[in-house]
């Protein structure tokens, strides 16, 4: 069907905007920050290229909040859980952030309960419950002994911080997107003072100007896993995040870390795998689920030494001399100080005569458990209450009488080629201070644009703690004058593609750059393939790029997600070729490296930048942010003097 | 380069699998669905009509916010059949 476009034409329109902190990105790390800022009587404006009701990968929903060791049935410290994630990762994990998700998590989760949202079980409908707290209704996932873990009502969040954005008068720009970082040059030091953004119905060009700018834009993808048919289906996350605040900060001189790092595909509806959370397994949302082989006989749970669990309790305990257990969102296969109950591996069941295909029987799990996944969990995770829990029941799913389904060998029930790859379980990302403020002067990030981001809490966590920092920074500077000349040069980059006549569709590269980067830095890296495709790269950029024609401005927000992966591919690629030596914990292999496994010279944080268009190699030690507890504290007495005892919720409500 | 050289135009760009389907009777044109997807799957039906228009069903990520948002039950969002798990009486 053809028809016009039915949104105004406002093309060669631009506003100019000012106010004190930038928010770039409104999923839960943004809306956190812009409510922080906001709070300290900020002027702030949030840019968003969806609609921040429902925006982000967290729009609709997600099941269990990680890390909230501050609740009051907690077991464990802050200090225990960040430490044990930083260790976990062989030190390549991002302390700072993780000790601030485990501080203040909690509190965040308190915040957005007073804005609305539903954290307890206020229904009763849990009542009794060994994962229920009868005194504060909070229900618990995981460990239950410990408690850090908390199931929650994700779907009602993102609306909830929306109002909540709209009472403290934070300017939103919805539809938005966020295109460039404007910087200036300061006694050699560069500092940003705003960025330009585009009207992705309308085509009007935006330029904000700001004292501080916090990024939480989230993290890179179809770099590797695209079809062209299934766009939206291609990743994990929404079709809208594909790392252009990662484009923007590399094309401004900002530093990254880990970039290197991406893991064979685990998510791809599109092609390998079922809708996330879709089918029949025992991770994650659906832990620790009873799982039966094709004749129903039921597989066994073991702890971490082997002993064979015969409760549906036991496997939510830790083992016996165990503290305390690890599992969510990056924890796959743990050591085994932090390992939790599994099922059986996959090799020792076919062993002992356990036959495929293998489903989760939720109908032998006591009332409350099987409701406490199918019902809650399911119903609440990221994209699940509609397309899962809702079609499912439709189609006759009941799981009191029906078996779920779980294919190949593994719970993600896909299997994928070691070059199909994904930037997935805590991968690299921006490099930052204590402050979570990066290398350019003025700018701040958050959530999954954080190297080594992982999940909710995470996002809200360092999302509030950004927007604290940049307002800080902000009471320290003025609005500086941004440069016309760079302005009038990002418009014309932006709307060259609605001039270009070559007729090239967007997707057409897309797919491009993932057969190259599945070709030149797929499963195993080596200098020479590198070269060659960091050449194919710039080849793209200069001959394929410019041949992509648009006919509105969707197509055109289409198109710079493209040019935007391309930048990203290139970042990455730059990122393979400065780690010397393979390593197992950033699953990184070399080819041309005489078999160095994570030799302890490279056993550092390795970071690119771009500088006047060189590629500026960095490193910095594993341990290079000290003792988490101190360090925060040494920064954080405000917060911990006023803030963490709940004075704005009590003051506002 | 003055804003009268572009000509917007828009044609829906269909893929194998038709994930949101809108129930041109049951729709009241509120448009919630199509300010509510953060994707910009939908659009505005072009004049006179009520339904909006599914015009990049390939770009939908299938987080079902638009079937969150409609206050008459008019949309379904289903995944392709390839995605759909099997389940069987225990
Ligand atoms: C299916 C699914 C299930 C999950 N389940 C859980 C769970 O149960 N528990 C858990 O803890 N975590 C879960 N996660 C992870 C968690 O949702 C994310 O880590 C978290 O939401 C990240 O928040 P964020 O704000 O950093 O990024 P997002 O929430 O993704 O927000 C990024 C925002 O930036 C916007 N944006 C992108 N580019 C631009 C641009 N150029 N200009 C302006 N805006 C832009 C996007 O539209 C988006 O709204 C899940 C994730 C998914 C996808």
């Amino acid at each position: 069907m053809n028809f016009e476009w039915p949104y105004k034409n406002e093309f060669y329109e631009t506003e100019y905007l000012e106010c004190d902190v930038l928010v770039l990105g409104g999923g839960l790390a943004g809306c956190n920050a812009a409510i922080a800022a906001a709070r300290r009587g900020k002027r702030v404006i949030l840019v968003e290229k969806g609609a921040t009701e429902r925006s982000g990968a967290a729009g609709t929903g997600f099941d269990h909040w990680e890390s909230a060791c501050t609740n009051p049935c907690s077991l464990v410290t802050p200090k225990e859980i960040a430490e044990a994630y930083v260790d976990e990762q062989c030190g390549y994990s991002n302390g700072p952030a993780h000790y601030i998700e485990c501080r203040e998590g909690y509190d965040r989760l308190c915040d957005i309960e007073s804005f609305g949202g539903k954290i307890r079980d206020t229904d009763d409908e849990f009542a009794g419950a060994a994962f229920r707290d009868e005194k504060t209704k909070l229900l618990f996932a995981y460990d239950y002994k410990n408690r850090f873990t908390i199931r929650v009502w994700g779907s009602t969040f993102k609306p909830a911080l929306y109002r909540e954005l709209l009472r403290l008068g934070v300017r939103v720009y919805d539809r938005v997107e966020a295109t460039k970082l404007l910087t200036v040059t300061e006694n050699g030091k560069k500092r940003a003072v705003g960025a330009c953004g585009m009207n992705v119905r309308t085509g009007k060009f935006y330029v904000f100007a700001a004292k501080s700018t916090v990024l939480a834009m989230s993290r890179p993808a179809r770099i590797w896993l695209f079809s062209p048919d299934m766009v939206g289906l291609s990743e994990f996350r929404p079709t809208q995040s594909i790392g252009s605040g990662h484009a923007m900060g590399y094309r401004a001189g900002m530093e990254f870390t880990m970039m290197e790092k991406s893991v064979k595909g685990e998510f791809s509806a599109a092609g390998r795998s079922f809708p996330p959370y879709g089918t029949g397994n025992n991770h994650n949302t659906w832990y620790a689920a009873t799982m039966v082989d094709a004749r129903g006989v039921e597989i066994p749970y073991v702890d971490r030494d082997g002993n064979e669990l015969k409760t549906v309790l036991e496997r939510y305990m830790p083992a016996p001399g165990q503290k305390f257990f690890l599992k969510g969102g990056v924890i796959d296969d743990p050591k085994y100080e932090y390992r939790g109950p599994e099922t059986l591996p996959f090799d020792e069941l076919i062993k002992r005569g356990y036959e495929l295909p293998f489903y989760a029987d939720l109908s032998r799990m006591p009332d409350e458990e099987r409701h406490a996944i199918w019902g809650l969990m399911v119903g609440e995770e990221g994209k699940t209450k509609i397309p899962i829990y809702e079609n499912y029941t439709e189609r006759g799913f009941d799981p009191t009488r029906h078996r779920l389904q779980s294919y190949g060998t593994g719970w993600q029930s896909a299997s994928f080629l070691p070059q199909e790859r994904q930037l997935f379980g805590a991968p690299g990302g921006i490099w930052h201070d204590w402050d979570l403020k990066t290398n350019i002067d003025g700018v701040y990030a958050a959530g999954d644009q954080l190297f080594a981001s992982d999940c909710a809490g995470f996002a809200c966590a360092t999302g509030y703690y950004a927007g604290r920092k940049a307002s800080a920074a902000a009471d320290t500077t003025d609005i500086l004058p941004v440069s016309a000349d760079e302005i009038d040069e990002e418009r014309e980059r932006l709307y060259a593609p609605m001039y270009s006549r070559g007729g090239m569709d967007w997707r057409e590269l897309n797919m491009a750059i993932a057969k190259a980067m599945q070709n030149y830095c797929g499963g195993v890296k080596c200098d020479a393939l590198l070269r060659e495709g960091l050449d194919l790269l710039a080849d793209f950029e200069k001959n394929a790029l410019p041949e992509i024609t648009c006919k509105n401005p969707h197509e055109l927000m289409r198109t710079h997600e493209v040019a935007d992966i391309l930048t990203v591919s290139e970042l990455i690629m730059h990122a393979c070729m400065a780690r010397r030596s393979s390593s197992v914990p950033l699953c990184f292999e070399r080819t041309d490296c005489g078999g160095a496994v994570d030799p302890e010279c490279d056993r550092r944080f390795i970071t690119v930048r771009k500088e006047n268009g060189k590629i500026v190699e960095g490193s910095h030690p594993l341990d290079v942010f000290g003792d988490l507890e101190s360090e925060y504290e040494k920064r954080n007495a405000d917060y911990i003097e006023s803030e963490q005892k709940g004075d704005y919720r009590k003051n506002e409500r | 380069m003055n804003d009268k050289m572009i000509n917007l135009t828009a044609e829906t760009v269909p893929c194998h699998t038709r994930p949101i389907i809108i129930d041109a009777e049951k729709c009241v044109g509120c448009l919630r669905c199509v300010n509510v997807c953060q994707v910009d799957v939908l659009l505005p039906p072009p004049n006179g009509e009520k339904a909006p228009v599914a015009a990049y069903p390939g770009e939908c990520w299938y987080c079902g916010a638009c079937v969150m948002a409609c206050g008459t039950g008019a949309i379904k969002l289903r995944h392709p059949l390839m995605n759909r798990a099997r389940f069987v009486e225990r």
